[in-house]
């Protein structure tokens, strides 16, 4: 059984060429309207499955809200229709129709409204919601004294309690403290227990590979992917890639008696795919130019996680290595055997140095990348291989 | 909660366009939000306000003092001059609120709107809901003047009222739609609709008589219904002939001198038109819904 079906629903946006609120400017153009549609969301066809948690990520601007929005019903599709089975609960905007005015009391009864449940169903799930927002003693106090913590603790439990078949949860978990976002997971995880269907919109990739079974990407309001989570994530780190813009200033050429003048990584399936998986092999090669001997150098090699973290570095005495003094020009390529690491595009740093005349060095930083892209489910940073399990009763 | 999700959900399909009735359909389901909302907006409104619902009597109270004292000092009125522009003023009370307020529906709600997903059509109609609650509690304080005053009713008449406001609560509704749609649109609306209603306040025969703008008319070629064409008119002849009680003063005809069934014939031609403006409202506020949440 299918929760969420939508057949070739599309959006359009039509932006006013020349945004003037007023009748007297459409007078005068006389309905000669300068108006551009923006394709917000191309066609497309999208199935949940009943108790399935799916995960839609894009890049801002690519339509995800625009989908998530349509899949909810605060804005419609241009063409298209969608099927809901079920209640929808959605975790938008927490304590959105809130008002300030009112009591807790009053504003739980108008925000479950709001969602389409009755009276008599509020009153029996009221004891619920306040347990579960922990405001017993506030909940006849005008929400205008609440803090914001209370507030969104106060929309969160209506959202939840209110038994919703379908829950669309946007970035709210990217708000609140770390408690607050931990019950959130776990009330997420017990939904699926309970056989509900989640649609998660992010773009924490590492969200989507923690809670979700599927994911799409959308780029430009494009459906790019359809698939695990893994393989979407990957797309969706491609495409991000693509929007970014290249390289900034151009490196200053090499400079000094000794100088790196190019880099290169490598791996053995680079024929069919750009990344690696996680605990294959990495080639990292560095390509030299010197104008002295150079009798004892060492190699650094540093690699950066996105967020700048550094993920390991070596520092490597060539000579122990087997590797002759440096001539006039050359490469020196390191195999890893094995690179255990999850997700992620990782940046390599080298730095070329005679240990004995340090003032001889050369660097090249932030310009080579790789990218590892994990198949599985386990999460986190470092890919650790589980052995065979053993057990003993008793 | 219950622990396992049933299959029997119901469906819910969100397109592009959907049927006036499935629109009814939706609008039924979330009553209760209807009710709410009317609910919260009397309260918000009377929060801090000591004297609560009595500043609702206050305006009303207030307009028929000056227009009696103008109207007076004029020479201009005639017997039980009050009570005859109370009949048109309950009236227009609840026109103006609802059409004033209505008007804003959409664009004062944007964070509701751009965040929650449920009808939007509620929003209009829970603002008529709340002008007519205001419009029950004055019609209340009137009766009570009238026992106060021992005025006489038309009884053979009093039967159109619940008739007459029924129509009438159509005709808003669909005005109600139309209004809050075009607003979101073009935020002119507002600001003309507060001309329009001062105009229109002049174009009903509240602080007149019917008669007069009917022989007006009629003297300058005119057919004698013309002022029927104002369909506020078609309700507040009904008050006026039921409540102030008769079609003339001495010799001074006020009203047309007709049966109830003339007067429900004029709101039966009110309906119609009622009807149509609401199915029309309804399409053109489902062809804008889907956009209001972006356009805002």
């Amino acid at each position: 059984m299918d929760a969420i079906v939508a057949d070739n629903i599309s959006k359009v946006f039509r932006l006013n060429e020349d945004p003037s609120q007023s009748i007297k400017e459409r007078i005068v153009r006389m309905g000669r309207s300068r108006y551009r549609d923006f394709v917000a969301l191309e066609p497309l066809d999208l199935t949940i499955a009943q108790g399935s948690t799916m995960g839609i990520l894009g890049h801002n601007g690519s339509g995800k809200s625009t989908l998530l929005k349509c899949l909810s019903g605060i804005l419609k599709p241009t063409t298209g229709t969608i099927q809901l089975r079920g209640r929808l609960a959605s975790l938008l905007e927490l304590g959105a129709g809130f008002h300030p005015e009112l009591t807790g009391r009053e504003n739980v009864y108008i925000n479950a409204a709001f969602l389409g449940i009755h009276r008599r169903e509020i009153d029996r799930i009221f004891d619920d919601i306040v347990a579960f927002a922990d405001l017993a003693q506030f909940i006849d106090e005008p929400v205008k004294h609440y803090s914001s913590g209370m507030y969104v603790r106060l929309g969160f439990a209506v959202a939840v309690n209110v038994d919703p078949d379908i829950l669309l949860v946007d970035e709210v978990l990217a708000v609140g403290d770390e408690v607050f976002q931990r019950r959130c997971l776990d009330r997420i995880r017990h939904f699926q227990q309970e056989g509900r269907t989640i649609v998660v919109v992010t773009h924490a990739a590492d969200l989507v590979r923690q809670v979700c079974d599927r994911a799409i990407v959308l780029h430009h309001g494009k459906l790019v992917a359809d698939a695990r989570p893994g393989e979407a994530i990957h797309v969706f780190r491609e495409h991000l890639q693509g929007t970014m813009v290249e390289g900034g200033a151009a490196a200053p050429p090499p400079s000094g008696a000794l100088r790196i003048v190019g880099a290169e990584v490598a791996h053995a399936n680079q024929g069919t795919r750009r990344y690696i998986e996680p605990g294959e092999a990495l080639e990292v090669s560095v390509m030299y130019e010197s104008d002295i001997d150079v009798d004892s150098p060492t190699l650094e090699i540093v690699v950066h996680s996105k967020d700048g973290q550094t993920v390991f570095a070596v520092d490597l005495d060539l000579a122990t290595h087997g590797v002759p003094p440096l001539g006039r020009a050359g490469r020196i390529t390191v195999p890893f055997t094995s690179v255990p690491l999850l997700d992620g595009t990782f940046t390599v740093d080298f730095g070329l140095t005679d240990r004995r005349n340090p003032q001889h060095t050369a660097q090249r930083q932030g310009r080579d990348e790789f990218d590892v892209l994990n198949p599985g489910d386990s999460r986190g940073v470092a890919a650790v291989t589980v052995g065979a399990l053993q057990h003993r009763a008793g | 909660m219950s622990a396992t999700v049933g299959n029997t959900g119901e469906l819910r399909v969100i397109a592009a366009r959907r049927s006036n009735m499935q629109q009814l359909r939706e609008i039924w389901q979330y009553r209760e939000l209807l009710l709410g909302l009317i609910r919260k907006e009397l309260k918000v409104r009377y929060k801090n306000s000591v004297l609560g619902f009595f500043w609702s009597m206050a305006q009303p109270v207030f307009l028929l003092c000056i227009y009696s004292l103008v109207f007076s000092i004029l020479g201009a009125g005639f017997d039980d001059f009050p009570i005859w522009i109370l009949c048109g003023l309950v009236v227009w009370t609840l026109v103006s609120t609802t059409l004033s307020t209505s008007v804003q529906a959409i664009t004062t709600n944007q964070h509701l709107v751009s965040k929650v997903a449920f009808p939007r059509a509620v929003m209009p109609l829970a603002t008529l809901g709340s002008a007519l609650v205001h419009f029950v509690l004055q019609s209340i304080a009137f009766a009570i003047v009238l026992v106060v005053v021992r005025h006489d009713v038309d009884w053979e008449f009093m039967w159109l009222l619940p008739i007459a406001v029924a129509v009438l609560t159509l005709f808003l509704a669909s005005l109600a739609l139309l209004l809050s749609t075009i607003n979101v649109y073009a935020r002119d609306t507002q600001h003309l609709l507060d001309l329009a209603l001062v105009a229109m306040f002049w174009a009903n025969p509240i602080v007149y008589e019917y008669q007069l703008a009917s022989t007006w008319f009629v003297d300058h070629g005119w057919p004698s219904w013309t002022p029927l064409l104002n369909p506020f008119t078609s309700v507040i002849i009904v008050f006026q002939r039921a409540i102030y009680g008769s079609a003339f003063v001495g010799d001074r005809q006020l009203l047309p001198d007709e049966g109830p069934l003339w007067y429900l014939g004029n709101l039966g031609i009110l309906f119609v038109v009622a009807v149509v403006c609401f199915a029309v409202g309804l399409r053109m506020f489902d062809k804008a819904e889907g956009n209001f949440a972006e356009i805002l």
